[in-house]
């Protein structure tokens, strides 16, 4: 049994405009933004919101965006809200998706998602969560959880951008979408261009990730000349602009890490030195699993394989498939053959993407 | 928490298991996906099931036993008689099952995200019942 301030909530859209402002602000959001055809439709839009947004933040000097999306952002990324909601709370409230559509994106059973939503919004309330911007000194730490939650739903989307059901397509499309809309309103946010000239550039890659017969195509072997040029040189652009304000950060040395790779299509070859050197620093920052694994891919590659295979060892992320498809690299070039084809099986078992799957699975009989 | 994972196919996919050609590919497939289930620990117990035409279907109606074949559609039974023809080839059907001893439904859902069948037909993941109180 819903509590009544929770089932509440989850009717205001039907019984218009409430007392409560954020709640105001939520559905106007909605208004503005959802109900509308999307993909091809939203970026048209986008673009138009996008100039005007920047011409308001041109005429207002002090700053004050009179935009309520940043301040919803801000609200969905509060500290006090469940990590794992934001970036589904972003999505309803900013972009208007049904929970139906966002459980569908994040794997979850509709229901599940629904609840979590009106939980979500009742902590939103419950807690008093204001609904002010938050205040200059605040804003790096409460920046970070908004970008880290679009950066979560871009990941979900990369991940399931092949997916042979068309309901995961679009979610990588939806988070850059909400980056540009943060990098508009907040042109001096560093690690938010960071954090779009990181996904730009892995869109700019999406179209070489299958070859013509729908299989997965590793990075090594992608096809330079199928890598979309103008939102690599966006992505450029976006990371030139960031660096001018010389506060480095997770989201730009990752972003720089894909600059690197985006260099084969001038080079041909990949500076595995440099990206050895700026996983070095993002492990400072942010030792997280994947950043230790991509750290541990990036050494193999550059010549270092028993280096790549200790560091792998001491994290013993034994239910991460990348941990066991890196560790199987790690181990060819070792020339230790049967753990590396143990390896590779044990990848293709933990993996959700059938290419990928049949990949790995030929890797471990090559 | 247990759940019951099972993987439905269609007609086309059981035929994949004895397709000279493409049997060794679709079956190391669920091999390696097995094999990370069995070395993370979650497995309880479970199985793949042979084709549906290998199926008999048992009813009892007013005390008359009445048996189907597995391949045919469980459709209304008069008297007996089968009323519906053979199956289609996208009709799904239960292909395998697990008993995961998993901490929760998002553990469960990621594991059967993982399954072949997720990919090309569908995988239902089910909460075992628990003991009936006495």
């Amino acid at each position: 049994m819903p509590r009544a301030s929770a089932w509440r909530w989850k009717t205001w859209p039907a019984r218009g405009i409430p007392a409560r402002p954020e709640a105001w602000l939520l559905t106007a959001a909605r208004r503005v933004l959802g109900h509308r055809a999307r993909h091809a439709q939203v970026r048209n839009v986008a673009a138009t919101a996008l100039a005007q947004l920047a011409e308001e933040a041109q005429s207002n000097p002090a700053g004050a965006t009179p935009d309520h999306r940043l301040n919803l952002l801000f609200v969905c990324a509060h500290p006090a809200i469940d990590p794992a909601i934001q970036a589904p709370l972003m999505l309803q409230a900013v972009l208007g998706l049904d929970a139906a559509r966002i459980a569908a994106c994040f794997l979850v059973p509709p229901a599940a998602m629904g609840q979590r939503l009106v939980r979500a919004k009742a902590k939103i309330r419950d807690a008093g969560i204001g609904f002010a911007l938050p205040a200059p000194a605040d804003l790096p730490p409460r920046l970070d959880g908004v970008l880290r939650a679009i950066y979560a739903a871009y990941g979900t989307g990369w991940d399931e951008a092949f997916a042979a059901e068309s309901r995961h397509v679009g979610l990588a499309e939806e988070a850059v979408w909400l980056a540009r809309l943060v990098v508009a309103l907040l042109p001096d946010a560093a690690e938010a261009k960071g954090l779009l000239a990181l996904m730009l550039h892995c869109e700019a890659r999406r179209p070489a990730r299958r070859d013509g017969s729908g299989a997965f195509v590793p990075l090594a072997r992608q096809d330079t000349a199928r890598w979309d040029r103008p939102m690599m040189e966006e992505a450029e652009a976006l990371l030139r602009e960031a660096a001018r304000a010389a506060t480095p950060g997770r989201l730009q040395l990752e972003a720089a890490i894909q600059s690197v790779h985006a260099e084969r299509t001038a080079t041909g070859r990949t500076d595995w030195q440099a990206i050895v050197a700026l996983y070095g620093l993002l492990a400072q920052l942010s030792p997280t699993v994947g950043v230790q694994v991509a750290r541990a891919a990036a050494l193999a590659e550059a010549g270092d394989p028993a280096p790549s295979l200790a560091l792998l060892d001491a994290l013993a992320a034994t239910d991460y498939q990348p941990w066991w498809a890196c560790r199987a690299r790690a181990l060819t070039l070792l020339g230790r053959r049967a753990e590396a084809q143990a390896a590779f099986r044990h990848a293709a078992g933990l993996s959700t993407d059938p290419a990928v799957r049949t990949w790995l699975l030929a890797q471990a009989e090559a | 928490m247990q759940y019951m994972i099972l993987f439905n196919e269609t007609a086309r996919d059981f035929a994949l298991r004895s397709d000279p050609t493409r049997a060794p590919a679709h079956m190391g497939a669920w091999a390696a996906y097995i094999d990370a289930m069995a070395k993370a620990g979650i497995i309880v117990h479970g199985n793949g099931l042979m084709p549906p035409e290998t199926g008999t279907i048992v009813r009892v109606r007013n005390g008359v036993r009445s048996l189907q074949d597995g391949a045919l559609q469980d459709g209304a039974l008069q008297d007996g008689a089968v009323q519906d023809g053979p199956y289609a080839d996208s009709k799904e059907q239960v292909g395998g099952y697990f008993i995961l001893e998993v901490p929760d439904l998002d553990t469960a859902l990621e594991w059967a995200a993982r399954s072949p069948s997720a990919s090309y037909a569908s995988t239902e993941v089910r909460p075992v019942m628990p003991p009936m109180p006495q």
